[in-house]
Formats: structure tokens, C-alpha cells, sequence
């Protein structure tokens, strides 16, 4: 339990700082602080256990489906690294405290902080690779916020974004392969898949997941040739660095490939890809470091040697090479962190980084330097400082590997990456600390920093002389429950201690030492020798390769995607087409089913004709568009006719009453809309959308021959028709299945229609301003009006009407559950004598009388449908689960009451509020293109009023 | 009978299809309203073609046309409604902003009135 803890406290307590913030930047460091205290002393409570040998194991199910579960674990490895991300997090947050200046958010800071801080903890005590996958991605974007956190610098932008992009991507490379080595072992469970070596080295899919593994390792851990952002991601706060890029961030591929070692490593491949990848990392970075000016610059490249070195002892694959990494580990996140953090105080004390302005600096601020320097002394590998003992262990190892069966090629390299080193190192000594002074005007005049900026630093460098007097009694136990975790079997004998004798590793660490000294001592000479030689950009190639996918991208989107709507609808029905045919090409035996076909009757034929020729005449007339909306209502009415014979006269009523009311619709846009459609088709354009949709209809109407020629197979229809009755109380199945059986799929739809009505009213309130406004202002009327608008013979006979269709409607609705009839036709039934009215009377006449509004209409028949459904949760049943029982009344007699009854009243009211609030607004627009007031009265001319004379009236 | 409802179905198809191609609206809101019929159509016709088997359950009758089909396409017809006026509103709309109805906003090859952005 306490193991979840651990990982979860960061996270939970990451809202503390942004509530503290309040209380003071004291609180606030404190209130973080003390979170991370906490974890770190759940951690050591179990640290003598784990150090013994005992391994912790936590698990919730989470997707068992998915073979991902919350699974913790807590062995040698990951005491170590969370020890390391808690307990320097923890110097780091009050180290941040006086670090960070008044202008600065804390708050966020530190929320930024102890979130990535969670993320690191869950990826080294993740039992399930899937878990860990998350909050390696976790780790990605909490680093991209706190790379980024002054937000106000493009070059902490610029390298939060690199960061992101290249540790992002190599973390999409890691999934992959860890879904692979999941697929493999069938599990993904950490502790499973290391037991499964042999398996795993067996695959053929081995070296791809290999290679997955690693580029999301060697991205992570700024592995040559992904060292590149590491640099960059100096822009952060120094804090920052000290934190995500001396000590945790960077080792997290580190971590990972020493928890995969026993699985990985031993193999040609790992030992090619990961030991020459770590060897030039280290050989190159140190090289880089040298020249660096930037103080923090000078670090990262030293980090990103450090890292080399692991990684090379790593690829080794030798039990005694993981122990000296395991302990390289160790010694560079004490002497690193502590360096970083003495960047930060002399770049805080003096106002600038640059190496060249410093010297003597020791002088000014004696505690700083002496930290400084010792640090500076163990990366150096300089005895007796924790540095010098894993520095001799990697040459000892380096000594002894074969390269391409070369024997000379691994020690010489690491000779000389210790030299390098040895360079770098000594060049942070004497050239900010020792010596003259070499620029009198700092930006300000530096001395000690406050205490809680120098203890933490201070503190490690304890550590670091410690480790380097007593290795075995301080990291002893530490170190061998690592390896042990690492290697997952026996240890070798061994022994950590300054001495070993004559070895060839001392030999190379004074060739090293002399010759790092002699090359600091040509700095200058070399630094001119090499200005002038070119040497590759990194952050400018990154950014070409940017540029370029991105005008990749916009070159395939902008063909794609160039706005018209003409060219995505012919992309879209050619692709459709092209799907299709390639189906038929795959099994190019078409053929007509053997189903016993019905005969053709005169009328059917003769529908089929009028179809025919009114199909043909809409394309062929579609220039003239009063036409083609008549031709287009012919055909909707053919289609009921064929619905009505076709055994389905719930759809032929509501095909016909949709026909109506989509014609009016249409009538009132052609109203303002141009009458004539301009003949503009280039012949060649006319004929490709011919072939292309003569091809569109002979594939669909083929596949329907092809379909209708064959039997039915049984479907869930006959469970449909065997239990409306018994189930759903209603003998109309079309309508039990709408508002019972598949009454969710009802509901969605009838939100749908209210979201498109309600669209339809947002486009038209908007149309009063801007360019759409002056051109309905300045429209003038085309066509020929009738000087009769409202005849008095149609406002009659509507009203005589009105009431007759309402019955209509209303029998329509309630006989809907047992014959044809129900919620969608009776909405519409009643929609079209409503908008026959204002057809008839006018619209604002018959608007004064309506005393409903439609969008209140469709909400409440949306509710209504809701209440229907959640009613049955009341009863205890599923959602829309309907039920209905027998009523006996004394006059009207027995009739059947269903709850869906309920849901089609929503249904009906959807529809009427919808269909009437898309016609009022579009009338709406006409009123305001005709220029006419609103009529008060329904009629022209009132026949109750006296007759006036027209003389009088001139 | 089938093959009248499969040849009315490809009809409407390529018509529709054709229209739906055309450059103003007002043919693309037509071609639409035809591609509709061939959908729903199609789908109906999922379920076979019946005569005088109205999935209206009576005594003493066991043979009835498939109902899900015909339940499916009922919904569609409506919500066929909705799709269609709100184009046409956006037709309008647009034809109202921008002054034309071409739906790529301008006519080919005229500039549009806020200048050639490409």
C-alpha cells in the first residue's frame, strides 16, 4: 500500500504549491518540500528491506483485458533511482526556493516539479511495461512545462519544444517495442518478461524490439546521435537542470536499459548498438565540452558524456560492467546535481555564465568555490573523490573488451574520453575558480549565496568525498542490491575501494590526467585551431528537418485540401468507387443470387418510367431550378408509392410528408437564391463527372441486385416480430422497434434533429449584420408577385382545415403503436398544417396567434423522451426499458397505456419544434429581403369590413 | 420487380451523384435530396423485396416483410430532412455573404471579393 503511496503523493500534493503560493514563497517551498519528505521517508522505511534482498510488490487490476493493471514493485533498481529522484528532488525544491526570483511564478513551479517528480517514481517502481509507458510519456510533458517554464525566452521555448519532439518520439518508438516484447512473453508484467530471456533473444522479432527499446532509450538518456537536445534544454531554470538533467530525466533510459538487461543484453546486437553508441557518446561529448563557454553548456555536454559512459558499461554486458554503472550512476548524480547547482549560484551571484568573463572567483565566493571545485575534481576522476573510483572501474572493464575482435580500440577510446574529461573538468577549476580575475565589470559583484542555496550543493559534496573514502561501507550494500536487481542472479567478487595497485586502469587515469592537463594548457591555441572548423548545427538541422516536414505536410494538404468543395466531393466519390472495385477485382465472380423474384405489375412499371424519366430530366433541366425542384418532388413521391407497395406503409407516410414540407423548404430558399443555375462546365469536367457517376451507380445499383437476388439470413428481425407483442405491448413493429427495442438509437436521433434545427436558427439570427445584411437590404424581387398575396378562398379553407389535420395527427400519433402511424409522421402531419397556415394567413398574422416556441418545443420533447427512459432506471430496469399495461375506461372501453407512448410524445414534439423553427426562421429572411412589414391581418382585403368606394377613397 | 428497385437505385445514384458534382449549391442541395432517396432505398431493400406483408403483426398471419430496415430507414428520412435544411439554409447563408452560390465561393477563375489569397 505504502509502495502506491509513494508514487502517488507527488502527484497528489502537486495542488499544494498552487494553493500555498498564497501563503508566501516560504509555505509554498515548504508545503512542497514537505511532500516530498514524506515519500522519501516512506521510501527508507522499506530501503534496509530491499537492501536485504526483499522485493516489494503492490497490484490492482486495472484493463486485465488489455494486460494492463497498476502494478508496483520496489527491488534493488528501483531504490535506487527513486531514492535519487526523491532525495535530490528534495535538495532541489530548496535549492529552487532561493534560486527563483520574485518575478517568477512559484507556485507553478513547483506544481511543474512534483508532477514530473510522480512521473519519474511510477516509471521506476512500474511493474507493468504499459504503466510505465504512461508515465515515461508523463515524464516527456512534465519536462516540456518545466524546460518551458520561462515562457518568456524563445530559446527556453525553442528547447522545451526540441525536447518534446525528440523524447516524444523515441517514446512512441519504446511502445512499440515494448508492445512487441509484450507479444512475446504474453505478459506485461516487468517482473515476468525478465524471467523470459532465452524466449525473448529467441524471436525473430528480437532485434526490432531492440531497437524500439533503445531509440526511446537512447532519446531519453541523449544517446549520440539524439544528444542534441540536451543542450538546448539548458534554457530551463537551473534548478531545472540540476534536477531533470544531471540526475533523473536523462537516466530514465539508463534505468530502463539496465531493468531490461537481463532480457536484452548478452547478445552481438545489444552489445554493438548500445556499447558503440555509449563510447562515442562519451568520447564526443566530452570533446564538445571543452569549448564550451556557456557554464551550463560546458555541464550538459559533460552530461551527455557521463551518460555515454554508462550506457558503453551497460552495453558491455558483463555482470562487472553493470556494477560499475550502477555506481557511476550514483557518483554522477551526486557530483553533477551539486555542479549544476554551483552553475546556478555563480550565474546567479554574477549575472552571466560565460567561462571567459570568470576567474578567480574562489576568492569572492570561498564556499561556493570550494564546492565547485571538489565536484568539479570528481568528474575529473581525480583520487580520492567517488568520480576516480567508477571512472577506474570503466577503464578496467574497457581494458578488457574485444571490439570487432580489436583489442585495442575500446581502452584507447575510453583513454582518450577520460582525457577529454580530465580537460573539461580542470578547465571549470582553473578558469572560473582560480587565477586572476579576468573581467572587473560582472553584472553584479559576486559573493557566497544565502544559505539554503549553498547546503544542498554542500551536502552532496559530502556524499562525494564520503563515497570516495569509504565506498564500500557508504554505497556498498546500495551498489550490490542494484546489480543484483540488474544483473537478476549472482554478483561477481569484487570490491570497491581508491586502491587496486599497479592496474592498466590507473596507467590510462594518469595518461589521462597529464594529457587533459597538457590540452588545457593549449585551450587557447585550440580554441583558435578549431573556430574555423565547421562543424554540423544541430539545432539548425533539427529545425531544417522541421521546416521541411512541415512543407511536406502543407504541400499533400494544401492538394488535398485546397478549399474546393468540388474537388473533396470528386476525391471522395472516386476513392468510394475505387474501394469498390477493388473489392470486385479481388473476387471477380459476380452474380445473381438464386432468390425467386417478384413479378413486375403495370403500375410498378409504370412508376418505374415516370422515375426513370424524371430522374433523367432533373440532370438534364438542372439549369433551371423551379424545374428541377418539381422533377425532385415527383421522384419523392414515386419512392412513397413504391414504399406503400413494397409492404411499408409506415415509411411511404413518412416519405410523403417529409416530400411536402422539404418542398416548401426548398421554395422559400429559391425565393432568394438565383433561379437559374449558369451553365459554366467545361465539356471535359462534364463528361469525368458522367463516367464518374455513371461508375457510382452502376457499383451501388449492383451490389443491391446482388443482395436483393439472395435469401435472407436469419436475423435478429424475427426476434423483433416474435416479441413486440409479448415485450413491447404494440402490434406496429416498425414503431415498437423506434420507441422500445431500439428506442437509444430514437433518442440520438431526435437530438440530432434538434441540434441541426437549432444550427439552422444560429446561421439565421447571425444573418442581420455584416455583408449578408446589405445584401438582403439592397435585394430586390425578381419574380413577378400576385397582387393577391393571401388569397381569401386558401385562408378559408386552411382554417376549416386546421383543426381536421390536427385530429389527423393526433390519430395518427396514438394509433402509432399498433398500426402505421406514430411520433415521426404525426409530428409531421401537424407541421404541415401549421405551416399551412402561415402559407395561408401570412406569416406574421399566423406568428401572433402561435403562442409556442420551437426551441422550447424541441428541448422539451427531448426531455420528455429522457424521462421516459430514466423512469425505467425508477423501476430498476435498463434505461428506455418500456412497459405498458391494459386500461378499462367506462365509455371508451379497454385500451392498451405504454410507457413508450411517453417517448413518442418527445418524439413528436422534436419534430414539430424542428421543422417549424428551420421553415419560421427561413421565412424570417424572406421578410426581410421582401421589404414588407409584418401583416396583421390574414386577408388582403377584410370581407368584414364596409365596402369603400374607390372615388371616396381617392 | 427487383431489378426495376436496383436500376431505380443506380439511377438515382448517378443523378445524384452528377448534380451533387455541379458547382453551385442549389444542384448540390438537389443532388443530395436524390442521393437520399438512393440510401434510404437501398436500405430498405436490405430487407427483400415483400408484397402485402406489412410488418403489421395480425391474428392468424406468420409471414410479415422485415421490420428493422424498414424501422432504420424511417429515422433516416427524417433526420434526411434535417440535413437537407440546414444546407439549404447554409447555401443561403453563404449565397447572402459572399454574393454567389459557386461552392468554392467564387466562380472559377473570378477572384473573390476579398482578393486572391493564394
Amino acid at each position: 500500500m505504502s509502495l502506491t503511496l509513494i508514487v502517488l503523493l507527488p502527484f497528489i500534493g502537486a495542488v499544494l504549491p498552487a494553493i500555498m503560493i498564497r501563503a508566501g514563497r516560504n509555505a509554498c517551498a515548504t508545503a512542497t518540500g514537505s511532500v516530498t519528505l514524506l515519500a522519501l521517508i516512506l521510501l527508507m522505511a522499506k530501503a534496509p528491506a530491499v537492501i536485504a534482498g526483499e522485493v516489494f510488490q503492490v497490484s490492482y487490476s486495472w484493463l486485465p483485458e488489455l494486460g494492463l493493471n497498476v502494478t508496483f514493485f520496489l527491488d534493488g533498481l528501483g531504490l535506487l533511482f527513486a531514492t535519487l529522484i526523491l532525495g535530490i528532488g528534495l535538495l532541489i525544491i530548496i535549492y529552487a526556493r532561493f534560486y527563483l526570483s520574485k518575478d517568477d511564478p512559484m507556485g507553478r513551479f513547483y506544481v511543474f516539479l512534483l508532477l514530473f517528480q510522480g512521473a519519474m517514481v511510477g516509471i521506476v517502481l512500474s511493474d507493468n511495461i504499459l504503466l510505465l509507458l504512461i508515465f515515461w510519456e508523463l515524464t516527456s510533458l512534465s519536462s516540456f512545462l518545466l524546460i518551458g517554464y520561462w515562457k518568456h525566452l524563445p530559446e527556453g521555448r525553442q528547447g522545451a519544444r526540441m525536447a518534446l519532439a525528440v523524447t516524444g518520439a523515441g517514446g512512441l518508438a519504446m511502445i512499440a517495442g515494448m508492445l512487441i516484447l509484450g507479444d512475446i512473453v504474453g505478459s506485461y508484467d516487468l517482473t515476468v518478461i525478465v524471467q523470459n530471456a532465452e524466449l525473448i533473444q529467441a524471436s525473430p522479432m528480437y532485434v526490432p524490439a531492440l531497437i524500439l527499446i533503445l531509440l526511446g532509450c537512447f532519446t531519453k538518456s541523449a544517446q549520440f546521435p539524439f544528444h542534441f537536445w540536451l543542450p538546448h534544454a539548458m534554457a530551463a531554470p537551473t534548478p531545472v537542470s540540476a534536477y531533470l538533467h544531471s540526475a533523473t530525466m536523462v537516466k530514465a533510459g539508463i534505468f530502463l536499459m539496465a531493468r531490461m538487461w537481463p532480457v536484452l543484453s548478452g547478445t552481438p546486437e545489444w552489445f554493438y548498438i548500445v556499447a558503440t553508441a555509449g563510447l562515442v557518446t562519451m568520447v564526443l561529448g566530452a570533446w564538445i565540452a571543452i569549448f564550451k563557454h556557456d557554464l551550463k553548456g560546458l555541464l550538459a555536454y559533460s552530461t551527455v558524456s557521463h551518460l555515454g559512459l554508462v550506457t558503453m558499461l551497460l552495453g558491455f554486458g558483463t555482470p562487472m560492467a553493470a556494477v560499475a554503472g550502477v555506481f557511476h550512476i550514483i557518483n554522477h548524480a551526486t557530483f553533477k546535481a551539486a555542479l549544476f547547482m554551483t552553475a546556478g549560484i555563480v550565474d546567479h551571484e554574477t549575472g552571466t555564465r560565460d567561462i571567459r568573463r570568470f576567474g578567480g572567483l574562489l576568492n569572492l565566493m570561498p564556499i561556493a568555490g570550494t564546492i565547485g571545485i571538489i565536484t568539479a575534481a570528481s568528474m575529473a576522476g581525480i583520487i580520492p573523490f567517488n568520480g576516480f573510483i567508477s571512472k577506474e572501474m570503466m577503464l578496467e572493464e574497457a581494458w578488457h573488451t574485444m571490439w570487432f575482435d580489436q583489442n585495442w580500440v575500446v581502452p584507447l577510446l575510453a583513454t582518450v574520453g577520460a582525457l577529454f574529461s580530465v580537460a573539461y573538468s580542470f578547465r571549470f577549476i582553473f578558469h572560473v575558480w582560480l587565477g586572476k580575475p579576468r573581467d572587473e565589470n560582472l553584472p553584479h559583484h559576486p559573493h557566497d549565496p544565502p544559505f539554503g542555496m549553498w547546503a544542498p550543493p554542500a551536502l552532496l559534496t559530502v556524499l562525494v568525498v564520503l563515497i570516495g573514502l569509504f565506498p564500500a561501507t557508504i554505497a556498498g550494500p546500495l551498489v550490490a542490491a542494484t546489480a543484483g536487481a540488474v544483473v537478476g542472479g549472482e554478483l561477481p567478487e569484487y570490491h570497491l575501494s581508491l586502491w587496486h595497485g599497479l592496474t592498466p586502469a590507473l596507467g590510462m587515469s594518469v595518461i589521462a590526467i597529464i594529457g587533459g592537463s597538457l590540452l588545457l594548457l593549449r585551450h587557447g591555441g585550440l580554441m583558435s585551431a578549431t573556430a574555423n572548423l565547421s562543424r554540423p548545427d544541430a539545432k539548425a538541422m533539427f529545425d531544417c528537418g522541421i521546416a521541411k516536414s512541415v512543407a511536406l505536410s502543407r504541400l499533400v494538404s494544401d492538394n488535398l485540401h485546397n478549399g474546393s468543395l468540388q474537388r473533396y466531393l470528386a476525391i471522395m466519390v472516386i476513392g468510394a468507387i475505387g474501394i469498390g472495385l477493388s473489392g470486385f477485382y479481388a473476387q471477380p465472380d459476380f452474380q445473381s443470387g438464386s432468390r425467386e423474384l417478384l413479378e413486375v405489375s403495370p403500375p410498378a412499371a409504370i412508376g418505374w418510367l415516370l422515375l426513370v424519366v424524371t430522374c433523367v430530366a432533373a440532370v438534364f433541366m438542372h439549369h433551371n431550378r423551379l424545374l428541377t425542384l418539381l422533377l425532385v418532388g415527383v421522384v419523392g413521391l414515386i419512392v412513397s408509392l413504391g414504399f406503400i407497395y413494397l409492404s411499408a406503409p409506415d415509411l411511404a407516410l413518412t416519405q410523403i410528408s417529409v416530400e411536402v414540407v422539404t418542398v416548401i423548404l426548398m421554395l422559400l430558399a429559391l425565393n432568394i437564391l438565383p433561379k437559374e443555375t449558369p451553365k459554366e462546365s467545361l465539356p471535359g469536367r462534364k463528361m469525368r463527372d458522367g463516367i464518374v457517376s455513371i461508375a457510382a451507380g452502376l457499383g451501388i445499383g449492383g451490389v443491391i441486385w446482388a443482395i436483393m437476388t439472395r435469401d435472407l439470413p436469419n436475423t435478429i428481425s424475427s426476434y423483433h416480430l416474435a416479441n413486440s407483442k409479448t415485450e413491447g405491448g404494440g402490434t406496429n413493429v416498425v414503431n415498437v422497434i423506434l420507441v422500445d427495442f431500439r428506442g437509444f438509437d430514437t433518442f440520438g436521433e431526435i437530438i440530432v434533429l434538434g441540434i441541426a434545427a437549432l444550427s439552422i436558427f444560429a446561421l439565421i439570427e447571425t444573418v442581420t449584420k455584416g455583408d449578408a445584411a446589405k445584401r438582403l437590404a439592397s435585394w430586390v424581387v425578381e419574380l413577378r408577385r400576385s397582387p393577391n398575396r393571401h388569397p381569401m378562398m386558401m385562408v378559408v379553407a386552411t382554417r376549416v382545415m386546421l383543426p381536421l389535420s390536427l385530429m389527423v395527427g393526433v390519430y395518427i400519433f396514438l394509433r402509432g403503436h399498433n398500426e402505421p402511424g406514430g411520433g415521426f409522421i404525426a409530428g409531421l402531419v401537424v407541421s404541415v398544417a401549421l405551416i399551412m397556415q402561415y402559407m395561408a394567413s401570412g406569416f406574421g398574422w399566423a406568428q401572433n396567434r402561435m403562442k409556442v416556441h420551437y426551441h422550447g418545443m424541441i428541448g422539451l420533447g427531448v426531455i420528455a423522451a429522457a424521462i421516459t427512459g430514466v423512469a425505467a432506471w425508477v423501476a430498476g430496469l435498463p434505461f428506455l426499458t418500456s412497459g405498458f399495461t391494459h386500461v378499462h375506461l367506462p365509455i371508451v372501453g379497454e385500451f392498451e397505456l405504454a410507457s413508450a407512448m411517453g417517448f413518442d410524445l418527445g418524439v413528436f414534439l422534436t419534430v414539430v419544434g424542428a421543422v417549424m423553427l428551420a421553415l419560421a426562421k427561413l421565412s424570417q429572411v424572406e421578410r426581410m429581403a421582401e421589404h414588407v412589414d409584418i401583416n396583421a391581418e390574414p386577408m388582403d382585403h377584410d370581407p368584414s369590413a364596409p365596402l369603400v368606394t374607390p372615388e371616396k377613397e381617392a | 420487380m427487383e431489378f426495376l428497385v436496383a436500376s431505380s437505385i443506380g439511377l438515382l445514384t448517378t443523378c445524384g451523384t452528377y448534380l451533387l458534382l455541379r458547382g453551385r449549391t442549389f444542384p448540390v442541395v438537389v443532388g443530395l435530396a436524390l442521393l437520399s432517396y438512393a440510401v434510404n432505398v437501398f436500405l430498405f431493400a436490405m430487407g427483400r423485396l415483400t408484397i402485402n406483408m406489412p410488418p403489421i403483426l395480425r391474428e392468424g398471419v406468420t409471414e410479415y416483410t422485415d421490420p428493422l430496415p424498414q424501422a432504420l430507414v424511417l429515422t433516416a428520412i427524417v433526420i434526411s430532412f434535417g440535413m437537407t435544411a440546414l444546407i439549404v439554409v447554409l447555401s443561403i447563408r453563404a449565397y447572402l455573404e459572399i454574393g454567389n452560390d459557386h461552392v468554392d465561393g467564387r466562380p472559377v477563375g473570378e477572384p473573390s471579393e476579398a482578393g486572391d489569397k493564394n
